[in-house]
Order: C-alpha cells, then sequence, then structure tokens
C-alpha cells in the first residue's frame, strides 16, 4: 500500500508542478495577485507531495518491503537501520527521487523566502523553477520510477554495495544534491530576470543567498565525498580526477566564479550579463553531472548506480534546459544594460581575473573530462585524460589565480592603488617566502613543487589575516577602537576571511599530503613488524569478529611511536549478501595528521603471513578541513545577508510606523 | 544475464578497490632510484581493466602485470620516453593517463592556456572603457571650474 501511495503522490507532485507553472506565469502575464498566490500554493504542494514520495519510499526501506522492485535490488534485513536509509538515495531511481526533493524543496523556499521580490520576477521565478520539476519528476515517474512492485518478491534483498555502506557516504548525497539543485533557484531567477529583461543591483542581491547554500552545500558534500574515498578505497587518496568528481567539482567552480561575480553586480552594478550567464552555467553544469554519473557514459570510480538508456533522457532534458536557457540568454541578454565603470586595476578588476581564471578552470576541467568522448567519436581510438593532465593544466591555473588573491582583497572598488595593497602585504609576502625557502632548504629531494605550495598556502592565510587587519586598522588605532570595528565589521567580513583562509589550509594541507607522504607494504607474519615514518608497527594478532551484516578478519595491530603506545584494529569485512569483501581501514589521528593502517590478503604458506599497508599522511585532515572552512565561511556570510534583509525590513516598518 | 555480469564486475571491481596500491613488496627494484622512476611512471599508466585508476592505485591482476613489464623496462636501463612508447605500442594510447601532445590532443591541451589567454587579451583590450579612467585630463574648462570651486 506504501509503495502505491508514493507511487500516487509523485504523480499528483508532476500535475502540481505543472499546474505551478502555469498558474506562476499567467500571473505575470495578467499581473494577477490570486493567481500568483495559487502558483505559490501549488509550488509548496508539489514540495509536500515529493515529501510524501519520499518518506513512502523510506518506510518501504526501513520496514524491508521487498515487493518494491527498488527496496529488494538494493536493501537486505540484516543491514543496520542508518544503510536501510541511505539505500534511499543509493540507487538510480531513489536519487533522482532526492534529486525532485530538493527541486521542488528550493522551490519552496522561495516562495517562503522570495516575499520582497518584486511580485512579477518572482511569479517568474516559481514558474520557471515548476517547469525543472515539471521535467524531472516526469523523468523519475516514466523513466525512473522508483515505486514499481515485483510480481513475485524475493524472502531477502540483495542489498546495498558494502563500500556504500559508511556513514559518510550514507549522508552526503543529500548535501551533494541540495547544493547541486540549489542553483536551479539561481537558474530560475536568471531566467526570470531575463525574460523581463531588465537587472539591477537588487537582483544581484537576491541571487547572492542562493548562491551561498548552494556553494557551501555543495562544497560540504564534496569534502564528505572525498573524505569518504580516502578512508574507504583504502590507499589514502583523496581526489582523483574522476569524471564522477570532476561532474561535482565543475558546478562549484562555477558557483565559486558566480559568488564572486555577483558581488561585482551587487556593489557596482557591473557584469550584470556576465553574472546571469554564470548563474545559468551553474544548474546546467549540475545536470551536466548528474547525467554523466548517472549515464555511465564515462568510466569512474564511483559509478554505482549507471544505467545508458537513461542517460540519453537525461542529456535530452539537459540539452532542453540549458538550451533553451543559454538562446533566452543570448537573446536578451544585450538588453541588460552596463554598469558602473572601474579601472583595470580595482576591486572589479580583481574579481573579474578571479572570474577568468575560476570560469577557465571549469572549462579546463570538462575539457578534460569531455575530451575523451569527443576523440573516440572522431577517431574510433580510446584516448584517457587523468591525474596528470590535470596537474599541468588545471594546478597552474589555480596557483596563479591564488598568488593573486591576497592583493585582490585589498584593493578598493572603482580604481585602486596597487601600491599600497602591495605594500600592505609585505608581512605576509615575506612570511610566505620565507617559509617556502626554508622548507626548500630543509626537505629531502621531493623537489620544490612541496615548498611553492606551502609558500603559497602561507601567502593565502597570512594574507587573509592581513585584510581583517587592515580593515580593523589593527596597530594603527587604540586597541578600543579596534575592537569597535571588530565587532561592527558585517558577518560578510568574517565570512570572507574564514573562506580565504580555509582555501589556504587546505593547500598547505594538499601540498604536505602529497610532498612528505610515507608509505610502507610488508607481508607480516604474527609478530612481525614494519617501519612507517616515526611509527614501528607490529602485527599481534588477527581474530574473527561478527558485525551486524558482514563477518570480518580483524588485525590486532601494534603501533610504537615518539607519542607512545596504541593499537589499531583494521579489518576485512565479508558481506555474504553481496558476497563481496571490503578492507575497513584503521586511522590514528596525530594533530591534522593521519597514520593510516590498511589490513590486506592473507597470505598462505608455513607461516600464513598478511599483507599490511601503513601510510603516514601528514596534515591529511586540513584537506578537509579546508573545504569546511570555506563553507563555513559561506555559510556565515549567509547569515549576515538573511540579518541585513530583516534590518531592511524593520527599518521600512519603523519608517511605515513614522509617516502613520 | 546482463545483471550477473554487471554484478560479476562490481564485485571484482570491489575487491580491487579494498587491496590498495603499489602491489607486492617483493617485486620491487633493488635501486632505490629506479624504484622511485618505476613508482612515478606508475601514476601515469592506466589499468586497462579498471573503471579509472592508475596502475599505482589498482590491485586487478593486470596492473600489477602492467607494474612488472614497467620495472623490467626501467630495470633494462630503458628512459621514460622509451617505457611509454614500448606500453603506447603494445596497448595503444588509451594506457596513458596523460596523453602525449599530438594532432589529436592539441586541442586538449591547448584550451586551458589559449583560453586565459584569449580571454585575458579581449578583456585588456576592453578594459577601462571611458567614464572613469583616470587617465583621462580634465578639459580647460574643467580646470577652470575646479579652481573656482577651490577658492
Amino acid at each position: 500500500m506504501i509503495a502505491e501511495l508514493g507511487a500516487f503522490a509523485l504523480v499528483l507532485a508532476l500535475v502540481l508542478s505543472a499546474a505551478q507553472s502555469a498558474l506562476s506565469f499567467s500571473a505575470r502575464w495578467k499581473h494577477d495577485a490570486a493567481l500568483r498566490g495559487a502558483g505559490e500554493g501549488a509550488a509548496l504542494a508539489a514540495f509536500a507531495a515529493v515529501a510524501i514520495a519520499f518518506a513512502s519510499l523510506m518506510t518501504a526501506f526501513v520496514t524491508s518491503d521487498f515487493s518494491v522492485a527498488n527496496v529488494a535490488n538494493n536493501s537486505h534485513t540484516d543491514k543496520p537501520l542508518l544503510y536501510k536509509v541511505a539505500a534511499v538515495w543509493g540507487s538510480h531511481e531513489g536519487s533522482m527521487l532526492l534529486w525532485d526533493l530538493a527541486l521542488t524543496g528550493f522551490g519552496a523556499a522561495v516562495v517562503l523566502a522570495g516575499r520582497r521580490l518584486p511580485p512579477g520576477l518572482k511569479a517568474l521565478t516559481v514558474g520557471v523553477q515548476g517547469l525543472l520539476g515539471l521535467v524531472f519528476i516526469a523523468y523519475t515517474a516514466f523513466a525512473s520510477n522508483p515505486f514499481v512492485r515485483l510480481a513475485h518478491p524475493p524472502v531477502e534483498g540483495a542489498s546495498l554495495n558494502p563500500i556504500l555502506q559508511d556513514p559518510f557516504l550514507a549522508i552526503h548525497p543529500p548535501f551533494l544534491y541540495s547544493g547541486y539543485v540549489g542553483f536551479s533557484v539561481v537558474f530560475s531567477l536568471c531566467v526570470a530576470v531575463l525574460i523581463e529583461g531588465r537587472v539591477d543591483t537588487a537582483f544581484a542581491r537576491w541571487v547572492r543567498p542562493w548562491a551561498l547554500a548552494a556553494w557551501s552545500l555543495l562544497t560540504i558534500g564534496i569534502t564528505l565525498g572525498s573524505f569518504w574515498a580516502y578512508y574507504e578505497l583504502g590507499w589514502g587518496g583523496w581526489w582523483f580526477w574522476d569524471p564522477v568528481e570532476n561532474a561535482s567539482f565543475m558546478p562549484w567552480l562555477v558557483g565559486a566564479a558566480l559568488l564572486h561575480s555577483s558581488i561585482v553586480t551587487e556593489k557596482r552594478g557591473a557584469l550584470a550579463g556576465w553574472t546571469v550567464f554564470l548563474g545559468l552555467a551553474a544548474f546546467s553544469f549540475s545536470m551536466l553531472g548528474a547525467f554523466l554519473v548517472r549515464s555511465g557514459i564515462l568510466t569512474s570510480v564511483h559509478a554505482f548506480a549507471v544505467d545508458p538508456k537513461r542517460g540519453a533522457i537525461l542529456l535530452g532534458i539537459l540539452a532542453l534546459a540549458a538550451g533553451s536557457a543559454l538562446s533566452l540568454f543570448a537573446w536578451r541578454a544585450p538588453l541588460l544594460k552596463a554598469g558602473g565603470l572601474f579601472a583595470p586595476i580595482s576591486r572589479e578588476g580583481a574579481l573579474v581575473i578571479n572570474n577568468l581564471f575560476l570560469a577557465t578552470a571549469a572549462l579546463t576541467v570538462m575539457a578534460g573530462t569531455l575530451y575523451p568522448l569527443i576523440y573516440q567519436a572522431a577517431t574510433g581510438q580510446p584516448l584517457s585524460v587523468g591525474a596528470p593532465w590535470f596537474n599541468l593544466t588545471f594546478a597552474p591555473l589555480m596557483t596563479a589565480v591564488l598568488i593573486l588573491l591576497p592583493a585582490g582583497t585589498l584593493l578598493s572598488w572603482k580604481r585602486a592603488d596597487a601600491r599600497g595593497a602591495v605594500e600592505r602585504l609585505w608581512a605576509a609576502g615575506l612570511l610566505a617566502l620565507a617559509t617556502g625557502i626554508g622548507v626548500f632548504a630543509l626537505q629531502n629531494a621531493k623537489g620544490a613543487f612541496a615548498a611553492i605550495g606551502i609558500a603559497l598556502g602561507v601567502w593565502l592565510i597570512a594574507g587573509a589575516v592581513t585584510e581583517l587587519a587592515v580593515r580593523i586598522r589593527l596597530f594603527r588605532v587604540p586597541l578600543k577602537e579596534v575592537v569597535n570595528r571588530l565587532t561592527g565589521l558585517p558577518r560578510g567580513a568574517f565570512g570572507m576571511t574564514l573562506a580565504h583562509i580555509g582555501v589556504g589550509v587546505f593547500v598547505l594541507g594538499a601540498c604536505v599530503e602529497t610532498g612528505w607522504r610515507v608509505e610502507a607494504a610488508q607481508a607480516l607474519k604474527l609478530g612481525d613488524q614494519v617501519q612507517v615514518g616515526a611509527y614501528s608497527l607490529s602485527l599481534t594478532d588477527v581474530t574473527q569478529a561478527e558485525g551486524p551484516n558482514y563477518s570480518a578478519e580483524r588485525a590486532t595491530v601494534r603501533i610504537k611511536g615518539p607519542q607512545g603506545d596504541s593499537v589499531l584494529y583494521p579489518e576485512r569485512r565479508f558481506y555474504p549478501a553481496n558476497r563481496q569483501t571490503v578492507s575497513q581501514v584503521a586511522i590514528e589521528t596525530h594533530g591534522p595528521s593521519d597514520l593510516y593502517v590498511v589490513f590486506g590478503e592473507r597470505r598462505e604458506g608455513t607461516d600464513p603471513s598478511w599483507l599490511i599497508r601503513a601510510y603516514w599522511n601528514p596534515w591529511a585532515r586540513m584537506i578537509f578541513g579546508g573545504p569546511l572552512l570555506m563553507a563555513l565561511g559561506g555559510l556565515v556570510s549567509l547569515s549576515d545577508r538573511r540579518l541585513r534583509m530583516a534590518a531592511g525590513a524593520k527599518a521600512r516598518a519603523a519608517a511605515a510606523g513614522a509617516r502613520a | 544475464m546482463r545483471r550477473v555480469a554487471s554484478a560479476l564486475v562490481m564485485i571484482t571491481c570491489a575487491l580491487w578497490l579494498t587491496a590498495g596500491a603499489a602491489g607486492d613488496p617483493a617485486d620491487r627494484l633493488a635501486d632505490p632510484a629506479r624504484e622511485a622512476r618505476a613508482r612515478d611512471l606508475f601514476r601515469e599508466v592506466r589499468c586497462l581493466v579498471c573503471q579509472n585508476e592508475s596502475i599505482d592505485d589498482s590491485e586487478a591482476e593486470l596492473a600489477s602485470d602492467l607494474r612488472r613489464i614497467v620495472r623490467q623496462q626501467v630495470a633494462a636501463g630503458r628512459t621514460d620516453a622509451e617505457v611509454r612508447s614500448f606500453l603506447v605500442a603494445r596497448y595503444g594510447k588509451f594506457v596513458l593517463l596523460k596523453p602525449p601532445f599530438d594532432a589529436g590532443t592539441a586541442l586538449l591541451w591547448l584550451t586551458p592556456f589559449g583560453v586565459v589567454a584569449g580571454a585575458g587579451l579581449l578583456l585588456w583590450r576592453r578594459r577601462g572603457g571611458g567614464g572613469t579612467d583616470p587617465a583621462v585630463p580634465l578639459s580647460a574648462e574643467e580646470e577652470a571650474r575646479l579652481r573656482q570651486l577651490e577658492t
């Protein structure tokens, strides 16, 4: 019964989305408040309907209703509750339903949070959002329905791929999808603006919070996914330039460009057309990502729920949505008037450079991801474009823009004094150079690369701190005024500082981990030892352990290190439902660094031995901490905006009160 | 049948994924410099049967065969370029994760820097655009008016 309820709610959501769209567009056409209200009501109802469908599917998973094909294929009664819930979005069908939930959820959020949008623009935005909902819910209902029943339900389900049975992986899709789909609001708003043919600075003020929210969520989602790959795939890698990773990275880069260009549009009224273009591009890249991930057109380490036939439909949706939006842009963009003028050396100029590089970086990732397809279509030969190519192209582009970053934040609007900015940064620059040279002098033969990376990381962090110090006039005015200035700063300023420090933290972590990683692999008999970095590991015992839905071989690895002794228990887990063996890495954190131990297969012989791999990953946690700081910065900025909106409303209310 | 086949692929892949990098320690070359060179080459060579991994990361049987071949080549004193062309002759260009620069991949290699240079040049041409351009001096009339205001 519950599956039928879900299927019914899904079709209902489809109808409601169509109504949302039709009502909202005609509301704009006729300037009719009642129609507009009806459209908004339909948007809320569509979200409620998808939420009911989603809850139904979740109930089917939690109760292990194997008469539903999707549950039978992806769940198992033995699975812990968390993974029964997570299996809802572990399959193609379920993940599309999650996508729909986010899409209608953001539609409802626009209705509720966008009270201050001009009515016509809001109606158009809700209408476009409804069209997106219509297309994706139709896809889910007709091509990817998760509620299909089985005529002969199995007694037991096929369970979820065990490497997906992990808490981080379980929670990362909701973040990732909220991020992907969050850009749909920006997309709808930009389409609405193009239809209206008018962009003002207020438009940027509405775009920015949505872009911030989507980008921050996407950052969290990517980071969790990367962290999962780091400890679950079992060799300590955290980024592989894999198509699935690139699929999430492209909208992230475009989103980052959008965040920065919308500042220029908001503060100075310039770059309006470009901001609208990025707004359309961000969600187009999200859809491209969904297509790449779900179609399996590119081979990937992360491809889990893949179906080429449905991929073609997703490609059609992408072509339809992105194609029509970009055509609209080509037609209407000339109407958007150019805003404030600025000299090349100015805050605007710096942000244009930022956008130039971030957009090129996104294009680079796209080229590297899609080129093998184009090449094969043209020549019939397969081609690989892997990590070495990305390291040679993407990394220099990013290095260039990161070197310029601290200077850009110190330039003033319209026309800036480059020399003044450089003078303020001398301490940060000196610190970065000294660190870089010091590292270069002290390190082993790993090359200059890591030293440059560390200098860059220090430069970014010191630059961000300098910018904050300049703002609060630290050491220039009495302490009391410094404190006043600090508490008086808008939250957006702290958001920016946090995010830029996050970039520096990430760069430091990535470079130190890459440059100073130590690894050891050895087949150990009981009692044997292996040395990795400053730690000596000995395999003292191997026992059997039973988990809820697996049985494990558990190694006892005793560690002697500079900070004393400890014990780690890496495992090899066998999941009988899937007949798969998965390694459970054991990690001991030492500050930001990780001691990472993998328990490998058993070697038969007169004396059995086991392959033990151990890695010392210095500062590895900063690779994940940096992006989390960036996301936190985004959220802090977001809270600033909301505060200011509320303050504006209060001021208006006070003014209205004064008039009365 | 397809489902069974894809399940088998998943299982084998998962098995490889779990095992991790670098292969059997017993295969290592005695000379650390040569071993390091071999390791660097591993990162550039694709494990042809895996989803998307270098032979440095993969534990598939083919990856360990390829590692052995690369180590043999390095031990025989071949240069990196010779090892790469040996692999390409055997397995095709697909085996290299860093595609060689040639007519077919020029577009790929030139896109990132071409776009930055091209768009940068375009922006440089369009810089300023009048109005607030600081380089435009005041006209004589404006100078006179300014002096008038100052006094």
